[in-house]
């Protein structure tokens, strides 16, 4: 691609608990282009949650940034000092959260919330923020902004809070939007809307998205590429049609036949066997789906890395499927 | 408005109850209660006067009315010891204390709220070691012997402070009267003299109380600003690029107070008996040595008057806290 | 077997799952592991040992009489002969303050017990039949909640008579609501779990249920909530005592002692203050370290 947004290079993340450490990512490696929508997919504790906060330098107390790099346009975050970052977040990369009425402030109302974010990234001066605040209430699709602003979470439906949210992230318009999880909790038909009004502040101005998620439907119904990870490991990548007709990896054919469709049936169903590895046991497999893998050859204990093997597709294995000859 | 008025309704059951008991205490004495009012030197005939003015021979709940109805007079009884009735002595005394308390929970608040605060945001630092330390052992300090303490080291050994003989010195005068409160007459009256004496005399007993209090609101400070710093809408502040103080400040702090004004309640339950134990070692002239020195000598109501006085302020400062609480978290406004 | 990616593995939860596991099979073993990880509750175990040792044997190993006086050798400083000094009256304070032990400590312990039966079985009897019981009881402690707490014990223990007994009542009065509260509470908890509809089905009648199902259930948290107060009520008898209710002289009891060195202590005399007062503070130390060690084997989610 053309010089991408955001390039992921080799990130690696370990929390240190007193039980020992867990190698949460490992080299994991992806890029998003100026106006894509990425979905980062992958079962529960994958470390899809764990990449973008690595990213963000959100990451807890315990977490450590091991390795790797996170090139925004220009800039390495992960090399960036905790000044520099205060001033990129929010203003060149943003995020939206799961459980939008809790990710807001509870007692301070949500015209306030966005007014302090515009002021703090120069899109407003103290005279006009509450107006601006209330233009990008408007602009998100809420109706009667003027009385809303003066609003707390509370009083508000979780659709609406979510709504809020993206006015506060897209308020500085970044070049890149992270939204963690943004649909879970939500009804099908706010969902719809929540993710159109996405799509349409990034085409607006250009931004990319990196949309997180375990929903593998709403991936491929989002998104222009997809990238699977697993146990930490990003494991295939690649534009979201390709992805579902021809997965690569195992363990994305698992999860493409584990993802219901309205066409299919409940009973052609089929899990994906076994269960994430323990990460912090001292010795973990190369390749982390190994223990699970029906396709395992013995040459799966080396180290696998992510390889292109078409077209924008690349895949972390030794026995890919579909393979030529 | 209409919030501070049901509030208020609301309380009016509690200030029955505690009429009530007030009342019934005074009336389990045991033996004679006459004779405790009329006090140990008196005569049969003033013991028997007594027992009509008090009403003692009718029945119980005529008694009661007539004790409510001298209460709306605003009628407490005489003190035995001072020959003074309780209601003047006790308005008379109440501004010392009430400097005394407010002093120390300034002093409390300054310095436990900071000290819970800096302890949360840097966790396992020395602040937050000396919190834990404080606040696990301020709870077991015995206030009158952490008095006592700061009286040897403070006046005797080092002579910092002036001995614990009350308000002011021999040789000052008190201000003119306008609010009761030593400080602040004396700087009304632009006399440093006074209000010097009047400090120095003050700071001990104010520091003693207030380290009873810091305690339970260092802990509760930092424990509340931890739950708050680890929630979600923390991370969402700072994944949008909030200034670090903006995010402590007025997005942790605030949130993090809620929990500190509703156990204000509790601290103020503690400081106002507190107060009488701290009254005595300094000889402070409050309501609560008043009381004291009442109950030694067996005049019994001046204690009674104390009791439902306390209560009565007990009853109103909740009622505080709790309107405070509404002032300040939009969520308990809903749903009046 | 998943490790969570969006909170960090919480590194008690295994250490804590491996400990309540054992504590099903072995709850002896579980103690000493929680008293292990935990040097601090020890130390609180083995001072509570000493301070009860102390109550029980001390007079009996106590150097002097502690009501004995003699003039000759009054105020002096702590020596040889004499290792807390001795008071105005040439009474040795340390044979005093070992004495005062059993006194300080029973009426601490007589008041606990007290207010743990009465207020456990209101909570109890709240939680578990409701309605107007309920009311009741919620009235009652709503109205002692109502005054600052040391203040209804002075008025208490004037209104009564200054004795010892009183003061024990005053104490377990102010402490009633907290206890009717907790028992109530962890009854209702109880109550919603469904082993008591369960046993009500099969035929058990409430006294019944109420005794062998829901109290035995509702101790550990009462016998945490016990050691707590343990510590406020030495500090509410002693705060009496200083004040003149209750306890009085000549007998021995740690907040008279302070309150008779009170006098002295500005005239230079420490220690007839210092020594009664420092054995105070360390017994509710003690007892409140005690408190918060037992919620940990108890119930490890409430650690504070």
């Amino acid at each position: 691609m053309s010089e991408p947004v955001l390039a992921v290079e080799d990130l690696s993340v370990a929390f240190h608990t007193r039980a020992g450490v867990v190698r949460a990512l490992d080299r994991v490696g992806f890029a998003v282009a100026a106006g894509e929508t990425m979905a980062l997919v992958g079962e529960s504790g994958s470390g899809k949650s764990v990449t973008a906060y690595a990213i963000m330098g959100l990451l807890e107390a315990a977490g450590r940034i091991t390795g790797g790099r996170a090139v925004l346009r220009d800039t390495d975050l992960l090399a960036a000092s905790a000044w520099e970052l205060a001033r990129i977040r929010g203003r060149r990369i943003a995020m939206i959260f799961q459980n939008p009425r809790a990710a807001l402030n509870p007692i301070r109302a949500v015209g306030r919330q966005i007014a302090d974010v515009l002021l703090r990234h120069g899109g407003a001066t103290r005279f006009n923020a509450k107006n601006k605040a209330i233009e990008a209430l408007r602009a998100v699709g809420i109706p009667d902004p003027a009385r809303r602003a003066k609003a707390y979470p509370f009083e508000l439906s979780g659709g609406m809070c979510q709504r809020v949210m993206i006015a506060i992230a897209v308020a500085a318009r970044p070049e890149l939007l992270i939204a963690d999880e943004p649909t879970t909790g939500l009804d099908v038909t706010t969902q719809a809307v929540v993710m159109d009004l996405i799509k349409a502040m990034a085409s607006q101005t250009g931004m990319a998205t990196i949309l997180i998620t375990h929903d593998l439907a709403l991936a491929a119904e989002r998104a222009d590429r997809i990238a699977v990870m697993h146990a930490g490991h990003m494991v295939e990548a690649a534009e979201t049609a390709h992805l579902l007709a021809r997965p690569m990896h195992p363990y994305t054919a698992r999860l493409i036949a584990a993802t219901p469709t309205a066409a299919g049936s409940l009973d052609a169903l089929q899990s994906v066997p076994g269960g994430l590895p323990d990460l912090r046991a001292a010795t973990i497999p190369h390749c982390r789906y190994s223990a699970r893998c029906e396709r395992r050859l013995a040459a799966c204990d080396q180290v696998v890395a992510m390889r292109d093997q078409g077209p924008g597709h690349s895949v972390a294995c030794w026995n890919p499927l579909g393979l030529a000859a | 408005m209409r919030a501070v008025l049901s509030r208020l309704a609301g309380a009016l059951p509690t200030l029955c109850g505690v009429v009530l008991v007030t009342f019934l205490l005074t009336r389990v004495l045991p033996g004679d209660t006459a004779t405790y009012f009329a006090g140990p030197t008196a005569s049969a005939e003033s013991i028997a006067q007594i027992r009509t003015a008090l009403g003692l021979d009718l029945p119980l709940p005529e008694q009661f009315w007539r004790y409510v109805v001298a209460l709306s007079h605003g009628d407490l009884g005489m003190s035995l010891t001072t020959g003074q009735p309780v209601r003047t002595e006790l308005i008379t005394r109440l501004p010392a204390s009430a400097e005394l308390t407010l002093c120390a929970l300034l002093l409390a608040i300054g310095i436990a709220v900071p000290l819970g605060v800096l302890a949360a945001v840097r966790q396992g630092s020395l602040i937050d070691h000396v919190c834990r330390v404080v606040t696990t052992a301020g709870v077991s300090l015995p206030v009158f012997f952490t008095g006592l303490l700061l009286v040897y080291v403070f006046y005797f050994l080092l002579g910092w402070f002036p001995a614990p003989l009350g308000r002011l010195d021999a040789f000052a005068t008190a201000p003119a009267h306008v609010t009761g409160f030593y400080l602040i007459d004396a700087l009304l009256a632009h006399d440093m003299e006074t209000f010097r004496a009047a400090f120095a005399q003050i700071v001990l007993p104010a520091v003693t109380l207030a380290l009873f209090a810091l305690a339970p609101i260092a802990r509760i400070t930092r424990a509340s600003m931890l739950a708050v710093l680890g929630s979600e809408f923390i991370r969402t502040a700072r994944a949008s690029g909030l200034s670090g103080p903006t995010v402590i400040l007025t997005y942790a702090l605030r949130n993090a107070l809620l929990p500190v004004v509703t156990v204000l309640g509790m601290v103020f339950s503690f400081l106002l008996g507190a107060n009488v134990l701290v009254e005595k070692v300094f000889a402070w002239p409050g309501i609560g040595s008043f009381a004291v020195e009442a109950l030694i000598a067996s005049d019994f109501a001046p204690v009674q008057g104390f009791v439902l006085t306390m209560a009565v302020l007990y009853v109103l400062l909740n009622l505080g806290i709790d309107l405070l609480n509404r002032a300040i978290d939009p969520r308990a406004r809903r749903g009046t | 077997m998943s490790a969570s990616e969006t909170t960090p593995v919480d590194v008690a939860a295994p250490a804590v799952a491996r400990a309540t596991a054992s504590a099903r099979a072995n709850s002896f073993a579980h103690i000493r592991y929680v008293l292990g990880e935990n040097p601090v509750t020890l130390f609180a175990a083995l001072l509570f040992a000493a301070y009860a040792l102390m109550a029980l044997f001390g007079p009996l190993f106590a150097p002097y009489d502690p009501l004995a006086s003699d003039t000759v050798r009054a105020l002096r400083p702590p020596d040889w002969h004499h290792w807390f000094g001795t008071d105005q009256l040439g009474r040795d304070i340390l044979s005093r303050v070992i004495v005062a032990t059993r006194i300080d400590l029973g009426i601490a312990l007589a008041s606990v017990a007290l207010v743990f039966a009465a207020g456990g079985l209101a909570g109890l009897a709240a939680g578990f039949f409701g309605g107007w019981v309920d009311a009741v009881i919620g009235r009652i402690a709503d109205t002692i909640m109502a005054f600052p707490l040391f203040v209804l014990a002075m008025g208490i223990v004037a209104a009564l008579g200054n004795t010892i007994p009183n003061i024990v009542l005053a104490t377990a009065i102010i402490n009633f609501p907290l206890y009717a509260r907790v028992a109530r509470a962890e009854t209702l908890t109880r109550r919603e779990a469904g082993f008591v509809d369960a046993a009500r089905l099969s035929g058990h009648r409430d006294g019944a249920l109420l005794l062998l199902q829901v109290l035995p259930n509702i101790m550990p948290i009462m016998v945490v909530q016990m050691s707590l107060t343990m510590g406020y009520a030495i500090l509410n008898a002693a705060g009496l005592s200083f004040i003149g209710l209750g306890v009085r002289p000549p007998t021995a009891e740690w907040g008279i002692m302070v309150a008779e060195g009170a006098s002295f202590i500005v005239s230079g005399e420490w220690w007839i203050a210092l020594f009664p007062g420092a054995t105070l503070m360390l017994a509710v130390f003690c007892f409140n370290l005690l408190g918060d060690g037992l919620r940990d084997i108890v119930d490890p989610r409430r650690r504070t």
